[in-house]
Order: C-alpha cells, then structure tokens, then sequence
C-alpha cells in the first residue's frame, strides 16, 4: 500500500532521514513515534509529496508519489498538517467541499454535495456546518479538517501530530475517529504523534524513529515495554497495564 | 557607575591596527581633497595666485572634513540608537528620526524663511525627538517584536512622514530643497555652510565617554538598572544625541540611508558589542565609507558629479540587503 | 450551500460596483467646460488608464497575497515596481539612449514585461525557496525596492547628468499623467490575465489553504506559483509603465476588499478589489485634481494612508 524505499533528506550538512524504508499494508492505524527531531514529520511530508527526498521512493498503491499527477494522486493520498496559521474565512461546509475539488475541480455535483454532508455528518459537526472555521473550538476545528480529507476520500490518510493542543477529551475524541475511520471506511491511517499511551490505545502497529533512522516497527504491546522505549527515548520508562492496554507511565 | 579606566576597549584606542585604520583615513581624506573638477591636483598648491589654495580652503578641505563628520556622526548614530532599542537593524533612517528631521526642516522653512539654520536645525532636531519617541512608543505595544518587524514598522513610520513632506513642499514648491535634504549630496558644502557639523564630532565624544552606560542599556533595561544606571535618562541623552546630530547631517549635506546601520552591523560582527571598544572603529568606518562613496560618485562621471547619498544608498541597501539574507547562508 | 452566507458579500460587490461607476461619472464630468465631445474623449483616455491601472494593481495584489500566504506582502512592497523601472533604466542604458527612444514603445514595453517577468521568477524562487520567516521577507523587499531605486537613480545620472527631470517623473507615480500610447496593448494583457485569473478561481481558493493542504488535493503547487509568478510580473509591468510605481495602493484595496467582504473566495476578492481601486483612482483623482487643485497629490495621499494601514496590520499580525 505505501512503500518507502532507501529514503534520506538532508538539511544542509544535517540529516534528517537516512535511508528509510518502510513497507505499510492496506488498512489499519499505524502510529509513528519518537523523540523530537527523530524525522517523523519529514518523513511524513515525503510521503504525502510535500517535500522531495534527496534520495529514494515514495510508492502510494503502486504509483511513485513524485511522478504521478498530483490530481490522481489526491484521490488516493491526503496528509492533515497542523501548520495553518491562517485559516481564510469559510464555513465548515465550505471547508468540507475543499475535499471534492480532485473530483470536480471547484464546480460541485450533487454527489459531491452529499459525500461533503456525510462528512459533516460523520464527524458529528452537521449542527455547526455553517459557522465560520474560526469560530469553532479546538476540537471541532481539527474535526472539520478532518472531515476535509474524507470527503476527498482517499485510501490513505497521513496525519501530523492531530492531537496538538487539544485537551484529553477533544484528542482522545479524534483518536476514535481515526479509529473508526480505519475499522468502518477501510482508510490506511498513518499518524504522528507525541503521546506513546494513544499509539498504544489505538494503533494497529507503532513506528519508531531515531535520529533519522527506523528502529522498529512491531505491535504495540510489543513496542511498550521498558527495554524497548528506553531504546527509543533514551530514558527509563515503566509500563503498566491496565484493563488489557499497557500504559507508559513517563511523567516523572 | 561603571569602571572607565579598567575597560579592556579604552587601552586599545590606539592599538596599531586601528593606527593603521586612522592612516587609511587619512589618505582617503587626502585623495578626497585632491579629487575634482576645475582644478588640477597640482595646481592646487603651485597654481597661479593663489587660486588653488583658494579651492583648497574655501571648498575642497570644508568638503572633505563635512563628510568625514557626518560619516562618523551616522555610524555613532546607527551604534546608539541599536544599544537602545536593543535591535541590530535601527538606525536614523530604519526609525523615522531622519525623515521627521527633514519634516522638521521643511517646517521651519515654510514658517520661519529668515531664521538662522542653527534655529532650523533645533527645529529639525525637535521633530527628530518625537518621531523617534513614536517610535519607541509603537514598539513597546508590541508584545512579540520580532527582530525585523522593529525596522519594517520603523521604515514605515519614515514612509508616512515622507509622504507628509511631499504633500508640504509640493503645496508650497519646495520640492526642489526636500530633494537636497533626502538626497545626501556634499558638493555644495562651503565655508561657512558646514561649520553645523563640528558638533556632529563633540557628539561623537560624548557618546564615547559615556559609552559603556550604552553597552549596559543594549543588555537591556533590568541589566542597566542592576548596575545602578538610570536606564530611562541614558536612553533620553541617546535619543538627544542621535536627533541632533542626524539634524545637523541633514541640514548640511541631506541623507544617506543605511550607512550607519552597515558600519556599525559590520564592526560589531568583527568586534563584538562593546561599544568602548567598537564605537572609535565604527565612528572611522563611517567616515571612510561615506568618503569612499563621496570619491567614487565624483569619479564615475567625471566632470560631472553623482550624489554621495545615491552612491551610498546603492552600495548601503545592497550591503542592507546581504546582511538581512546571510542569515540564513550560515544555516546552510 | 456553500452560497447560503454570501449575500452580504454580493451585495457588497454590487454596492462597490455602483460606487466605481458614480465615481467614473463624476470623473467624465465634473469641472467640465466647453466642448462635450472633446472633454469626454480627453478624459475617457484618462479613465480608461486608471481604470486598467486600477485592475492590475488590484489583481496582481490579490493573486501574490493568495499564492505568499499572507496580506501584507504586494508585489510593490517586495519591490517588483521598483526593479521595472530598474530596468527600464538598464534597457536604456545598454542600447543607449538613442536606440531605445527609435524603439516602438510597445515593443520596447514587451521587452521590460518579459524582463521583469524573467527576473522576478528568479527573485521569487530565491526568495522564497527556504524557511525565511515574513518579516524577513517583507524587510528584504522594501530594502530591495530602496536598492532599485538607487540603481536607476544612479544609472539615469550617469546617463545623463543634466536631465533631472526624466528621472523624475519616472520614479513618481503620476495618476494624472497616464500614457495613453500603451493603452490598447495594456487592455490586451490585462484582459488576458484577468480571463486566466477567472479560470483559475476554484484553484486560487484551494491555494488560499495553504501550500500544503494544496498539494494534498491535488494542486500542482510548482506549476500554479510559476503562473501566478507571471501573471502578477505582466500586470505589475502593465501598472508600472502606466503610471510608474504605486507603493502601497495594492496593499489598500486588497485588505479593504477583505474586510469589506467578510469572506476570501476569490470570486468575490477579485472584483471586489479591483472596483475599490477604480473607485478610489476615479474619485481621489476627481477630488483632489479637479475640485481641490492638487494636481499630483493622490499617489502621495496613498502613500501616507498605505503607510498606516501596513503598520497597523504589521502591529496587528505581531499581537496575535
């Protein structure tokens, strides 16, 4: 489904990604850890096109990112960044409709009408559909993007760090979301993120990072024990498990 | 009070390289007499009767000493006004100060044709004063400053005086004089019409007395007022020194953009921020480039003259230009 | 659906339209003497420059403030105008004067369009290739149009070091002086550009999203930036040999038609700023020129509230 092969990015003289290869099935939720400046987002903006490696491929259901036409590739490809500092006016509808434009190029049909509302609906903000982005919470407002990218519905969905500032509600409301997008609407769902305990709650397999390398790619319950997220961050973490999850517990 | 006597700049003021420097000058103010049109090196001191000689005081010498003060007044300027807003990118014309001189000017002028220039000049100088208060002013409501949002407001600022000035003089036909006041130009200094700028170089002393008080406002308000200084009254006698000296440049010869700001970015990157050290070397830079510019710009379309300020605003902006970009060449 | 919260930004749009087209009869008619059919062709000239003026400044603004992601870069702040005349001065200055005057004015304008628009496809990637933040950006453009000027000062004077006054009239901006002998080519170019414009609507909103979310749907982002990248050189070329270089009066109609709008689809953006600046050219030029006497003073009346405005934006952007 996606295949990342000898990848490397370099900044100057430093290395952000150094020959990552990574092959991912289709469906599920996969989780991509690791400590700060481990690569994770470069990694997922190379995947999704948004950056060219200096090295490498990219392979989205057989067809290399960077040499297919970005309209074909929008159909089976979207990636959510957190980096909107200005969001332009728009309603969450008009936001929702952004999703069809690979589809129909700004002009919508009534398919496309109903796909946008199923959207809506499926994030639960139909109630909300016509108030300005800015003028949503947090939580709705990741939601409403969200909703963007599955009514462009494509096979795969990258998402950097979904669950920045938002509190425990709001992100543990999205991770259900992803969840149920991956189980209900088959998605292959890949996911940065800086909270070990969520990967272990919802992903179907966790990726971890290291300075710029791959260092695993196992089962959560296989990932979150001491020895290996010692290996990961470099500090001594106990893992607990409670009600058949196992928890890190990394706050002291 | 800080130690004067023990500080490591004050024993260095006449170290051999800045020796050597100060000899550079020299020469360059020398070529600077020599250079130009109507009479010829040699004539000027074997000449007949006197003619040369004539040049040399009445012209040539008022000329090269104009520009070698207001070249060391501007790089003295762009060094204070940077300590004080604790900015590396301010300076007379990045701030408003210089164009409210001229605002100040243009006044004066319109109101009180027969006033002496040194009048003018207060006039100028008090203009200066409050702009660059305003100044002050609008970047303190600024709760993030970024380091190149300060001089972008600032650049501003100058922007809508200009355009104030120019509504002025166009009402009253002086746009002729705003041109020679916003266009530095040497080449109708005198004797008798520069002598504003002498002051330009007590100035200049003061702030070098005074100059380690500046170094402890550039590392901030709570730093100066830990050593027991008066931060708000350094700032205040900063803020004089720099309006008046910017009036006087102004009303002898006119602006010259950004050429403190590059002499004083380009000293400090070499020596550092200590201004007991730094200001002698920024105050020589000044000169020597102004009169560098002064030189090219009367040689590159001999016998005719290009202004100092379009040579200097030409290689200042392009000089501006590299390092406001360098930045991000050291990240690779 | 989607069209539901429009009203109000359609009925701004037909109120902006009335007021351009009051603005452009008052402008045919105001102070009018003597002989009717000679007046209104004198003065349909006239207007018909501002109006196209009026469009490219308008356009060309609202295009790079979508593709820059921001609203306080312009292609005038970055310095665009000012490198045209730069460059005109250097046309002069390699043919010689002689030479460049023989030329047929539209030719030679066709030359510095695709000058400019060569060397600010060039500017642009340079500039805006790395992670420099937007102050850094707008900094360096202002410093770059004080660093033109200063070119073609410098270039005109060695040129010529008695004729003060081409210069001039070259750096100002002279709403009342409009060459009139370019005005059918600059029509072409900028009808052209607006028909690309229009066609183009759906994408810019998409672009509006940021460069990212984009890509992700689909947009070829390099290719759209190298579009727009030239149509905003042919309208800044278009304005400029005009009128000359107008700082802040982009900066001026693209954030009122903002606020104004209470929306940022282009289809509304677009016109909505373009009839601001017709209105504000017919009727500034109407007030100041024929009622008030000041025959130049409307370029610097822009430049004084352009000035303030940027500021208050500036000071607005680093609050939030």
């Amino acid at each position: 489904m996606i295949k990342v092969a000898n990848v490397s990015k370099s900044y100057g003289t430093t290395r952000v990604l150094d020959d990552v290869s990574l092959s991912l099935p289709k469906g599920g939720l996969t989780a991509l850890i690791g400590p700060n400046g481990a690569g994770k987002s470069t990694l997922l903006s190379i995947m999704a096109r948004l950056l060219s490696p200096d090295a490498g491929t990219v392979h989205v259901d057989g067809l290399d990112v960077f040499a297919t036409p970005g309209a074909v590739l929008a159909r089976r490809l979207a990636i959510l960044k957190q980096n909107n500092q200005i969001t332009p006016r728009l309603t969450v509808a008009e936001l929702v409709a952004f999703g069809r434009f690979p589809y129909s190029r700004g002009r919508l049909t009534r398919e496309d009408a109903e796909r946008v509302s199923d959207a809506i609906a499926y994030v639960d903000l139909s109630a909300v559909q016509d108030r300005l982005i800015d003028e949503l919470s947090g939580g709705q407002r990741q939601r409403a993007f969200i909703a963007m990218v599955l009514a462009q519905d494509p096979a795969c969905l990258l998402l950097d760090e979904p669950l920045n500032n938002l509190d425990m509600k709001h992100a543990a409301a999205i991770m259900r979301l992803l969840r149920r997008a991956a189980d209900d609407l088959g998605k292959t769902v890949v996911v940065v993120i800086h909270d070990i305990n969520f990967a272990s709650c919802h992903a179907d397999r966790i990726v971890a990072m290291k300075e710029g390398r791959l260092i695993l790619q196992e089962a959560p319950a296989a990932v979150m024990r001491p020895e290996v997220l010692r290996a990961v961050y470099d500090m001594d973490i106990a893992v607990h498990e409670i009600a058949g999850t196992r928890l890190a517990a990394y706050y002291r | 009070m800080l130690p004067r006597e023990g500080s490591p700049g004050a024993a260095r003021m006449f170290s051999p390289p800045f020796a050597g420097a100060l000899a550079g000058l020299v020469a360059l103010a020398g070529v600077s007499v020599l250079v130009g049109v109507g009479v010829t090196p040699l004539a000027l001191f074997t000449g007949e009767a006197g003619h040369g000689l004539l040049v040399l005081a009445a012209s040539r010498i008022p000329r090269t000493l104009a520009l070698v003060f207001a070249g060391l007044a501007m790089g003295v300027c762009a060094a204070l006004m940077q300590m004080m807003f604790r900015n590396r990118f301010v300076e007379p014309t990045t701030a408003g100060t210089a164009q409210a001189a001229t605002l100040g000017l243009l006044v004066a002028t319109i109101a009180a044709p027969d006033w002496p220039p040194l009048a003018k000049m207060a006039v100028a100088t008090a203009f200066a004063l409050v702009a660059t208060l305003l100044f002050l002013k609008i970047i303190a409501r600024v709760a993030f400053r970024g380091a190149v949002l300060v001089p972008l407001v600032g650049l501003m600022l100058g922007g809508v005086i200009d355009a104030l000035s120019v509504f002025i003089a166009y009402r009253y036909d002086l746009l002729q004089a705003l041109g020679a006041w916003t266009t530095g130009n040497f080449s109708g200094v005198l004797r008798g019409r520069y002598e504003l700028l002498w002051l330009t170089v007590v100035l200049a002393g003061i702030a070098y007395a005074t100059a380690d008080r500046f170094t402890a406002a550039g590392l901030g308000d709570a730093f100066a007022t830990n050593l027991g200084l008066d931060y708000r009254r350094i700032v205040a006698m900063g803020l004089a020194i720099v309006a008046l000296a910017t009036a006087a440049c102004i009303a002898t010869a006119g602006t010259v953009p950004f050429l403190g700001l590059i002499v004083a970015n380009l000293v400090a990157l070499a020596l550092g921020d200590n201004l007991r050290r730094t200001l002698p070397w920024i105050a020589l830079s000044g000169a020597a480039f102004l009169l560098a510019c002064d030189i090219v710009g009367r040689l590159v379309r001999y016998p005719y003259e290009i202004p100092v300020g379009t040579v200097a605003g030409v290689a200042g902006s392009a000089l501006f230009l590299y390092l406001l970009l360098r930045r991000r060449l050291r990240l690779g | 659906m989607a069209e539901a919260g429009h009203t109000r930004a359609r009925n701004v749009l037909l109120l902006l339209g009335f007021v351009a087209l009051l603005a452009m009869a008052s402008f045919m008619t105001v102070g009018a003497r003597g002989n009717w059919g000679f007046v209104l062709t004198l003065r349909g000239g006239k207007l018909a420059g501002l109006v196209l003026v009026g469009i490219a400044v308008a356009v060309s603004t609202v295009l790079f403030q979508t593709l820059t992601e921001n609203r306080i870069l312009t292609p005038a702040v970055m310095g665009f105008d000012a490198l045209y005349v730069t460059l005109q001065t250097l046309a002069v200055f390699g043919l010689g004067g002689g030479a460049a005057t023989a030329l047929d004015p539209r030719l030679r304008f066709f030359a510095e369009a695709v000058l400019l628009t060569a060397a600010v496809l060039a500017l642009f990637r340079w500039l805006f290739d790395g992670r420099r933040g937007l102050h850094l950006v707008v900094l360096s453009g202002l410093v770059f149009g004080v660093l033109c000027r200063g070119l073609a000062n410098l270039l005109q004077r060695i040129l010529d070091p008695n004729e003060f006054s081409v210069l001039q009239s070259m750096m100002f901006t002279r709403f009342n002086m409009v060459d009139t002998n370019l005005l059918p080519v600059a029509a072409l170019i900028i009808l052209a550009a607006c028909v690309v414009a229009v066609r183009l609507v759906p994408v810019l909103d998409v672009l509006a999203l940021g460069r990212d979310a984009a890509i992700s749907l689909g947009v070829d982002h390099g290719r759209m930036v190298k579009l727009l990248i030239v149509l905003v050189a042919l309208l800044v070329s278009v304005s400029t040999a005009l009128v000359g270089p107008v700082m802040f009066f982009g900066l001026l109609v693209s954030n009122f038609a903002y606020i104004a709008l209470g929306t940022d689809r282009h289809r509304y953006t677009l016109p909505a700023a373009a009839l601001i600046a017709i209105a504000c050219l017919a009727a500034g030029q109407t007030v100041l020129e024929r009622v008030l006497g000041y025959d130049a003073a409307l370029s610097v009346v822009i430049e004084f509230g352009g000035g303030i405005v940027f500021i208050l934006l500036l000071l607005r952007g680093a609050r939030a």
